[in-house]
Formats: C-alpha cells, sequence, structure tokens
C-alpha cells in the first residue's frame, strides 16, 4: 500500500505567506512509482535537477541517459503504448551532440533543460517528425515547423524522445480514442491511463521520459494525471502559445505539463510559458521561474500554510463522487488545514451547468477546427469522382467515430436557427461559470477539488457510453470555461489494481496565479 | 444571413433577382464602370421601357495593397508563380494560427472615414465556413455582426453626358476579410489545381444600400469608390488583377410597387411571370450574361466569433491619426474646384483622376491661372496621352514648366493659340516638353525654336505664301475673309511654327488687304 501522507513531502509556494522556516528548495521528492512488477521504476528522485547535476558531475553523458530512457521504452512500450513514435535514433544524436559540446564549450554551454528527455503529444507539431493529432486522415505527416512549446524546449536543450498517443484530436478521456493504439495505465494495465494527454501522462508515471507535454482543453492534462499518478499543471489560458497544437476547442486548448514532481513541472512551465507573436491569444505577462518559487515544508509545527485560504468546492465531493476519492480529498485538506490553511467549503451554483455548455463550445470550435482536414492540401486523400465525394470519403475514412459525433454536435450548434439556442447560450453559462469562479477566488486563494469523479476505470468499460465518459470530465471542464490555472497533484490512493489506483487533488488558482498556488506533493 | 442579400428577401420581394460578378477574365478595363455594371446598365434600360425599375445594390472587394497578407507573413504579387508566397499559415497547416497584419485595420478605417461611415470602436473577427478546395482552413476570416466601419455614403457627381447631378448613396457596412486562393482547371476538365498565393490576402468588402435605380448610377458607384481606394492608396483598385471585384444585386419590381410588399404577392407573380431568381455571370467576349447558378437559396455559413483573434479595439487617437492622414478625397476635390468656377465637365476631369488631379493641383501652385491650366491639361496634354496610351504620370512634362509655358502665354511672349486652334509652334514646344522634359527655355534655345519676330522676315513668307496661292488671293478678296487662317497656316507652316502668331495676323491682314 501507499505510504500515508507525509508532511515533508509537501511542497508548496505562496509569496504572500510569511514563513521564518521558508527556503528555496533545491531536492525533489518524488511521485510514488507505479509498481516494479512489469516496470522498473526509475531512480526515487528521477528529476531535471538530478540530470543536470549528472552532466554538471561528470557523472553521467547525455549519451548515457538517453540509452537508460531508451532501454526502458524497449521495454516497457509493449504493455504500456505511451509513444506514437518514439524518435530514438534522433535522440541519441541529440545526447551525442550534447556531449560533445560538454566537452568542447564546458558546462557554461549547458541550457536549463539540457539533456532531459521529453515525451510530446502528437497534436502538438514537430518539425521533420510524425505528427497525427492520433488520428488516421494525418498518418505520415511531417509538419515542416515545431510548436513554439516545442521549440522553447529544444532551445532550452530537451530532447524530444518521441510522440505521445492521444484520443484523437484531444477527443476523449481515456486515450482509446487514438487511431492508433490503445495505451495502457502503468498502474493497471487492464485500465485507461485517462485522457486525451494518456500517453504523456503514462510515459511519466512509467519513465519512459522525464518530463512531458500535454494539452488540456476540458480536463486532458489534469484527469490523466490524476489517473496515472503523476503532476499535471493545465496553465492560464494564454499562459503557453497555442502555436503549432492541433487545435480543438481554440478558446479552451491549453499547452500543459506533465512530471514527476511539481518542481520538474513546474520547471517545463517556466521555459515555455510566455507571449508568442505567432499566437495573438499568448498573453504578455511576465513569466517567473516557477520552480524557484518552491519552499519545503519541514515540519507540521512551522504551518507554513498559515493564513492560505483554502476553498474545497462543494459540489464536487456529492453525488456521483466515488467515496474513496472524497475520502483521499478529504484527507489532504485536513492535512492542508494541519499545515496552517483555512479550509472552508464554497459552492459554485453554475458548477452542473459547465458541462453541457463545455460540449456545445467545444464541439462548435472543433466543427470548425476540423474543417480544414479536408484532404485537399495534406494528409489522407481518397481519390474520388467528384469534390463532394473526395471531401465525404477522405473524411470518413479519416476521421474517427468520436471525431465524427462531435463534428456533426458542433455543425448543428451553429447552424442557423439553432445557434441562439446552443451556441450563444453555451457563452451565456461561460460567463456565468467565469464569474462564479471569480467569486469565489476573492474569498479563497485556492479551490480544490479532485481531479476526477474516479479512479481509472478499465479499458472499454466506457467506450460505449459517450455520457458517462463525458460525465467524468464534470471535475475540470469549468476551469477551462474559466481559463484559469489549475495544478493536479497524487494525494492518495483508492482500491485497485495490484498496488491500488492513484487519486489526483485538483488545485486551481486565479488568473497568472500558478506561482502563488500551493503546489503540493503529497 | 448574408448581409449583402437582406434588401431582395425580406424588405424589398423582388419580381426578379440576378446577381452577377465581375470575375471573367477581362481583355481591357474599361474606363470606370466594371462590366458587371454596364450589364446593368442594358438591362435598366430595357427595363424602363416595360415600366420596371431596376432596383440596384452594390458588394465590392477591394483588395489591399498591404505588404504582407492579412494573418501571416506571407507577400503577394500579382501574377507569381503559383504557391510560391505561401507558408504553413495560409495554407491552413495544423497548428497554425492568424495574427492580424495592422496594416488592414488602417486600411479598413481610412476606407470607412472616406466612405463617411461611423467606425467601431470594437470590433471582432468571424468564421465563415464553407468547404472549397481554395479555402484552406475550411472557413474565410470575416467580420459578421460588427464590421469595423457601417452607415455612411458616397457622394458623386453624374457625368454631363448622362444629364450630371449630384447623388449620394449610402453604404451599409465596410469589413475585413481574407481572400480565397485560385482554383486552375484542366484543359480537359479532368483535374483542377489550386494556387493559394492569394489565399489569405486581405480584403474589405463594401457593401451599399440598394440606392441605385439605373446603370449609370451603379457605373458611377463603381467608378467612384475605385477612385477612393486609389485615392486613399489602399489598394490598386485594378479590375484585370481582381483588385477590385463587383457584385451587383439587381432586384426589379414595377414603377411605384410599394417597398413592402407581400410574400403572397410575390410568390404568385412569381408563379404567373415564371421568374427566377438567379446569379448570372458577365461575358466579357460576348458582352451578355449567362446564368451561372439558379434558385440560390440562403446558405448557412455557420459563423461564429473567430476564437484565435482578439477584439479589434480602437481608440479616437488612432482613429484621429489616420484622419489625419488622409489626403483630399474626390468628393472634396471637385467641390473645391467647382468654386474655382471650372465648368463641372472640367471639375470631372480633373478630380475624377488622382493623377491629374495632383499634376493640376501642383501646377497651380506654380501659380498657373486655374482656367488656362485646365484648359491645357485637358485639351492638348489630354490628347497627347491618348495617342501614346500614357498616363499624366508617365510624362517628362512637370508641372512647373506648364506653369512656366501659360506664364508666357499669359505675359504674351508666346501665343497659345491661333484663332481657336492651338499655335502649332506652341504645340512644337509642349510635345517636346511631354516626350524629352527640360524647361521651357532650354527647349525653345535647343530646338531652335525661337520665335521669329523680325517684321522683314515674317513678311517675306508672308509674300511667298501669297504670290504661291493666287487662287485662293482672289477668292478672299471676292469676300470670302475666312481664308485668312488658311494663309496664316500656310505662313506657320512655312515657318516651321515659329513665326510670332501675333506681327504674322497682322502683316498678313495688311498684305490681304492691301489693295
Ligand atoms: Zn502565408
Amino acid at each position: 500500500m501507499p505510504p500515508p501522507l507525509q508532511a515533508h513531502r509537501l511542497l508548496i509556494s505562496h509569496r504572500r505567506i510569511p514563513t521564518p522556516a521558508r527556503r528555496r528548495f533545491s531536492a525533489v521528492s518524488s511521485v510514488q512509482s507505479p509498481p516494479a512488477k512489469t516496470l522498473a521504476p526509475g531512480p526515487a528522485a528521477s528529476s531535471i535537477l538530478s540530470i543536470r547535476e549528472s552532466l554538471l558531475s561528470g557523472e553521467r553523458s547525455a549519451a548515457e541517459i538517453t540509452a537508460e530512457y531508451l532501454s526502458r521504452i524497449r521495454r516497457t512500450e509493449p504493455s504500456v503504448r505511451s509513444f506514437i513514435h518514439v524518435a530514438d535514433s534522433e535522440a541519441v544524436r541529440e545526447a551525442e551532440e550534447l556531449d560533445r559540446r560538454i566537452a568542447s564549450e564546458g558546462k557554461d554551454a549547458l541550457g536549463p533543460l539540457a539533456g532531459v528527455l521529453v515525451g510530446v503529444k502528437d497534436n502538438l507539431c514537430t518539425a521533420n517528425m510524425p505528427s497525427t493529432g492520433g488520428s488516421r486522415i494525418l498518418e505520415g505527416y511531417r509538419p515542416a515547423y515545431d510548436a513554439t512549446a516545442v521549440r522553447r524546449l529544444r532551445e532550452a536543450g530537451a530532447i524530444v524522445v518521441g510522440k505521445t498517443n492521444l484520443d484523437e484530436f484531444g477527443m476523449g478521456s481515456t486515450t482509446e480514442g487514438s487511431a492508433f493504439q490503445v495505451t495502457t495505465n502503468p498502474w493497471d494495465e487492464s485500465r485507461v491511463p485517462g485522457g486525451s494527454s494518456g500517453g504523456s501522462a503514462s510515459a511519466v508515471s512509467a519513465r519512459q521520459c522525464v518530463v512531458s507535454l500535454g494539452s488540456d482543453t476540458g480536463g486532458s492534462v489534469r484527469q490523466p494525471a490524476s489517473f496515472c499518478g503523476v503532476v499535471g499543471l493545465k496553465p492560464t489560458y494564454g499562459r503557453v502559445s497555442r502555436f503549432g497544437l492541433m487545435a480543438y476547442a481554440s478558446s479552451l486548448d491549453v499547452v500543459g505539463c506533465f512530471g514527476s514532481s511539481v518542481s520538474d513541472t513546474a520547471t517545463i512551465l517556466s521555459v515555455v510559458a510566455g507571449h508568442d507573436k505567432m499566437d495573438s491569444t499568448s498573453s504578455s505577462q511576465n513569466v517567473p521561474d516557477y520552480a524557484s518559487e518552491l519552499v519545503s515544508l519541514d515540519s507540521l509545527e512551522s504551518k507554513p500554510l498559515n493564513g492560505l485560504r483554502i476553498g474545497i468546492i462543494q459540489e464536487t465531493l456529492g453525488e456521483g463522487v466515488d467515496s474513496g476519492v472524497a475520502t483521499s480529498i478529504k484527507a489532504a485538506t485536513l492535512h492542508l488545514e494541519q499545515l496552517g490553511s483555512v479550509v472552508e467549503e464554497v459552492s459554485l451554483p453554475s458548477f452542473s451547468l459547465g458541462l453541457p455548455a463545455y460540449y456545445i463550445l467545444a464541439s462548435s470550435e472543433a466543427s470548425s477546427n476540423l474543417s480544414r482536414y479536408d484532404g485537399i492540401r495534406y494528409g489522407r486523400q481518397v481519390s474520388a469522382d467528384d469534390l463532394n465525394e473526395l471531401y465525404g470519403e477522405s473524411r470518413s475514412n479519416g476521421l474517427g467515430h468520436e471525431v465524427k459525433m462531435r463534428i456533426l454536435m458542433g455543425t448543428y450548434a451553429l447552424s442557423a436557427g439553432y445557434y441562439d439556442a446552443y451556441y450563444k447560450r453555451a457563452q451565456q453559462v461561460r460567463t456565468l461559470v467565469k464569474k462564479s469562479f471569480e467569486d469565489a477566488l476573492k474569498r479563497f486563494d485556492i479551490l480544490v477539488s479532485p481531479a476526477a469523479p474516479s479512479a481509472a476505470y478499465k479499458i472499454g468499460e466506457k467506450i460505449n457510453d459517450p455520457l458517462a465518459m463525458y460525465a467524468g470530465d464534470i471535475m475540470t471542464v469549468n476551469v477551462n470555461l474559466a481559463g484559469l490555472p489549475a495544478l493536479v497533484v497524487p494525494c492518495g490512493f483508492v482500491e485497485g489494481g495490484s498496488a491500488g489506483l492513484p487519486v489526483g487533488l485538483q488545485m486551481i488558482g486565479s488568473p497568472f496565479s500558478e506561482v502563488t498556488c500551493v503546489i503540493a506533493d503529497i | 444571413m448574408n448581409a449583402g442579400l437582406f434588401f431582395t428577401t425580406l424588405h424589398r420581394p423582388p419580381l426578379a433577382r440576378f446577381t452577377t460578378r465581375a470575375e471573367s477574365a477581362q481583355a481591357t478595363e474599361p474606363k470606370a464602370a466594371p462590366q458587371s455594371i454596364q450589364m446593368a446598365t442594358k438591362e435598366a434600360a430595357q427595363l424602363k421601357m416595360q415600366g420596371f425599375e431596376a432596383v440596384i445594390g452594390i458588394e465590392t472587394h477591394v483588395q489591399l495593397s498591404t505588404v504582407t497578407k492579412a494573418f501571416c507573413s506571407c507577400p503577394y504579387n500579382y501574377g507569381s508563380q503559383p504557391n510560391s508566397t505561401i507558408c504553413p499559415t495560409c495554407m491552413g497547416h495544423p497548428g497554425t494560427l492568424p495574427v492580424l497584419n495592422e496594416k488592414v485595420v488602417e486600411c479598413a478605417v481610412k476606407l470607412g472615414l472616406a466612405l463617411n461611415c461611423e467606425i467601431s470602436m470594437t470590433s471582432k473577427f468571424d468564421r465563415k465556413q464553407y468547404f472549397y478546395p481554395d479555402l484552406p482552413k475550411g472557413y474565410q476570416i470575416s467580420q459578421f455582426d460588427i464590421p469595423i466601419a457601417k452607415k455612411g455614403y458616397i457622394d458623386l457627381d453624374l457625368p454631363m453626358e448622362f444629364g450630371g447631378g449630384h447623388k449620394k448613396f449610402g453604404i451599409t457596412r465596410v469589413h475585413m476579410e481574407e481572400d480565397a486562393g485560385k482554383l486552375l482547371h484542366s484543359d480537359s476538365g479532368s483535374y483542377s489545381q489550386v494556387d493559394l498565393n492569394r489565399a489569405g490576402v486581405p480584403l474589405l468588402e463594401i457593401v451599399s444600400e440598394p440606392d441605385m435605380r439605373t446603370g449609370i448610377e451603379a457605373a458611377e458607384y463603381g467608378a467612384e469608390l475605385q477612385r477612393i481606394v486609389r485615392y486613399l492608396g489602399v489598394s490598386n483598385g485594378n479590375m484585370q488583377e481582381g483588385s477590385l471585384r463587383c457584385d451587383v444585386n439587381v432586384s426589379v419590381r414595377p414603377f411605384g410597387q410599394s417597398e413592402f410588399g407581400t410574400k403572397i404577392l410575390l410568390h404568385k407573380e412569381g408563379q404567373a411571370d415564371q421568374i427566377v431568381q438567379e446569379t448570372r455571370l458577365w461575358d466579357e467576349s460576348s458582352q451578355k450574361t449567362f446564368t451561372m447558378r439558379k434558385k440560390e437559396g440562403l446558405a448557412d455559413y455557420r459563423y461564429f466569433p473567430e476564437p484565435d483573434l482578439p477584439e479589434v479595439v480602437l481608440n479616437n487617437d488612432y482613429i484621429d491619426e489616420i484622419h489625419k492622414s488622409m489626403p483630399e478625397l474626390p468628393e472634396a476635390k471637385r467641390r473645391r474646384y467647382e468654386n474655382m468656377g471650372l465648368s463641372m465637365q472640367d471639375v470631372l476631369f480633373l478630380a475624377n483622376d488622382d493623377n491629374v488631379a495632383r499634376f493640376f493641383d501642383s501646377t497651380l501652385e506654380h501659380g498657373s491661372d486655374a482656367k488656362l491650366a485646365a484648359n491645357w491639361i485637358m485639351g492638348d496634354i489630354a490628347a497627347y496621352l491618348k495617342n501614346e496610351k500614357l498616363t499624366i504620370d508617365e510624362i517628362k512634362l512637370s508641372p512647373l514648366e506648364l506653369s512656366e509655358l501659360i506664364a508666357s502665354i499669359k505675359n504674351g511672349t508666346i501665343s497659345g493659340k491661333i484663332g481657336k486652334e492651338a499655335s502649332p509652334y506652341f504645340v512644337l514646344i509642349l510635345v517636346e516638353l511631354i516626350a524629352n522634359g527640360g524647361t521651357v527655355k532650354a527647349v525653345i534655345e535647343e530646338k531652335d525654336l525661337v520665335q521669329i519676330a523680325d517684321p522683314a522676315a515674317i513678311e517675306a513668307m508672308v509674300d511667298k505664301v501669297i504670290a504661291d496661292n493666287p487662287k485662293q488671293l482672289e477668292q478672299y478678296r471676292a469676300g470670302k475673309t475666312k481664308l485668312q487662317g488658311f494663309f496664316a497656316g500656310q505662313v506657320m507652316k512655312a515657318s516651321k511654327g515659329k513665326a510670332n502668331p501675333v506681327l504674322l495676323n497682322k502683316i498678313l491682314g495688311e498684305k490681304l488687304n492691301a489693295n
């Protein structure tokens, strides 16, 4: 069984809290690894910092580190199937190049992510590397450019080790919606890793890469982070450039990060965040060094969270929520209270309205965003006698069931005569949701809830019941509607699998408060 | 849904309606009127005879001459190799996002102000969705319910040959959008190719109120719009290159029919008269329209706000700045010229061409008399331009030298005219200046065009001409005094135009009337 909550493994970052005991945190605690039966766990403190220290001390070369991860990928990939594409030869070449540079230019040449192997969700464009979005219609497609987030990682020295599996174009909550393969949960092979960024979450969980990028439109980073027991961060809308992210729902999409520790996740965010002239919706707000804001908690006596106001969203612990999940969340909040914070329940009356509004808005935007996959300029083209047949055949063969369903829903919602009843009304609901979060965040520094109503469920369990799958997104979609940042950290376990199944605590902050969020690793 | 069609469907039930699109390949550009408008002129004239009147509204697409496209940094040059100015963004590749070229907003505000519109301090972009191979994203970024400018009008003066008169036509809206690419069909018709060079090029769509009743009005509306965009420098307004495209909506109704007919009436009459609603295409070679699309229903473009672009928010300083930078527009120019005492004929000629107006204004700045400058520009200079197929900014004559020339006529140094004809001597100098440039003084010296002002020399020439033409002399003396012009011309010819016309006429008169 997993260890109980341990105070010393809780990291926080909160600028406003005067803590005499506060100090910069340099070592990173790790997430509980999945059982080692099929997956060899990495070193306990596998992290960006330990890689950096290895390279700096000369203890290990980038090539050795890369070889270690690649060998683990070879061993675990047959059962986990996190990757659609593994860029092994490129990774080896880049690592060797890095080693040569360290030899010739010295250690000053090390970028902040030098030698860090990252997995990149396959809906993020990578130059000259397959980028399919998990869709047949883009099978074999190789973009001409790197997504901004990917480019920034590479510029910081990171090595892209491969493209991770996802529900087609990000539409799904299990990664079963991939056109290519089903990814499994490293904690229990018979279960889903969550979705849509399931491959990115499982890859970090199985230590196939150090950190990974995902995308979050309605919970696609947070829910798989919870299912796979890793840290997942959905930044504020606009915090990270969407340039190069295959659009699902443009007004909701955010590039997010996964790591095995809060520190790693924060480091990645610092690298990828910031204004991008290629994305007019990206924010020009200053990007702090998130990781350096972290402080450790040595003891309960220090009450490091003194004065922090935490609101538990009432609506997220009621009916429909797995009792084990609710127990874990309550235990976590109790713990937060012991650390000095003031925990109260808060009601967000519009909470239940968010889910239908989300599905209308996301589907509407998707129906438009996916029009470009028409078989004309790139991707799969079915040869046909006339234009309509070309469109019809290319799209019906190239796009999967769930995607087609959402395109149809979205097309319907935007049609003349229905627009006001669906799209416009959903936008009104979105305004309400935003408002209710704004109000709550005036009273509380942080709002907490589960990241999902249950732990990881069985593969195939909800595949024929889309409504049940959609309902699972209830915890996360409101945050996208409101554009807020949210962090998911493992906070406990429920019965299941051979060693229990992880449960994630979702912490929601004010816009651009990524740094003032409590960042806990329980 | 389509704002451009509103008046034909709701408020003014038509008996017939057709839309033309001047998008066929065109051999020559008309002086002013788009072909579609020429067609409307013909149709309107026929209708009038049959007791009907036309109700005409025009949607115009103006392609902006910005350095880069609307939402990416590709350039656009008409006639480039297919698919040579494209990038992942304007090809609609996965993950790409539009970034608005601020010049597009500037051009839109300029045109909005020029058309006396209300400028929307906050406007937004929307997606207009349909599938077509020349539309890379499957939607066009446009503006739907909040255009950047609306509720304006255009002032114009109808040409004198069509009776003249000042007109004011309403402008419903001006909005920003992007152009689509082009389909190139194979000769065999078995395949088509897509050229995306034009995809993403910025356009302004200008929708007029259905205020025009005749083809002439429609033609002048188009011509005035073309002048305005050229004056503003926002577009070259060139129809052959597709920089200016007009969709003309024409509905037909009997004279005197109330504006708000009922649907039943429409339906009944529609059936009885077998009238169809269709889109007709103008064919330049046959000078006719033919059916392009029948029974055009209202397409559902599923417009919704473009989530990739923030709202366009303007402030008063920005608008004031643009206002200040704007040149004098055709209407203001026409009123100014009119106030100088020029005839409307002159006013229209001078003001309606940006280059001519600039030349004229510059000539005036050098001190010339407006009427004289107008006469020379509209007379010999215009004739020369027409002959040589040149525009006024392509000739070497500068406004300064024209004003010098006019000054020397005015102070009597040279005579501009003999009777009603331009003096050949003067024309020689003018042509030399137009063709080769230089100063008035230098041309006279270099080309040995110094005027012959020696009475004895002129007298000798006069004598010779009289001696050579005894028959005409006889007729003159028999009372046909008009022949003095003939003699003067012969003397001028003999002097290669250099004889001082005042002296010439004086001596010639004396000699002819000597007996
Ligand atoms: Zn481009």
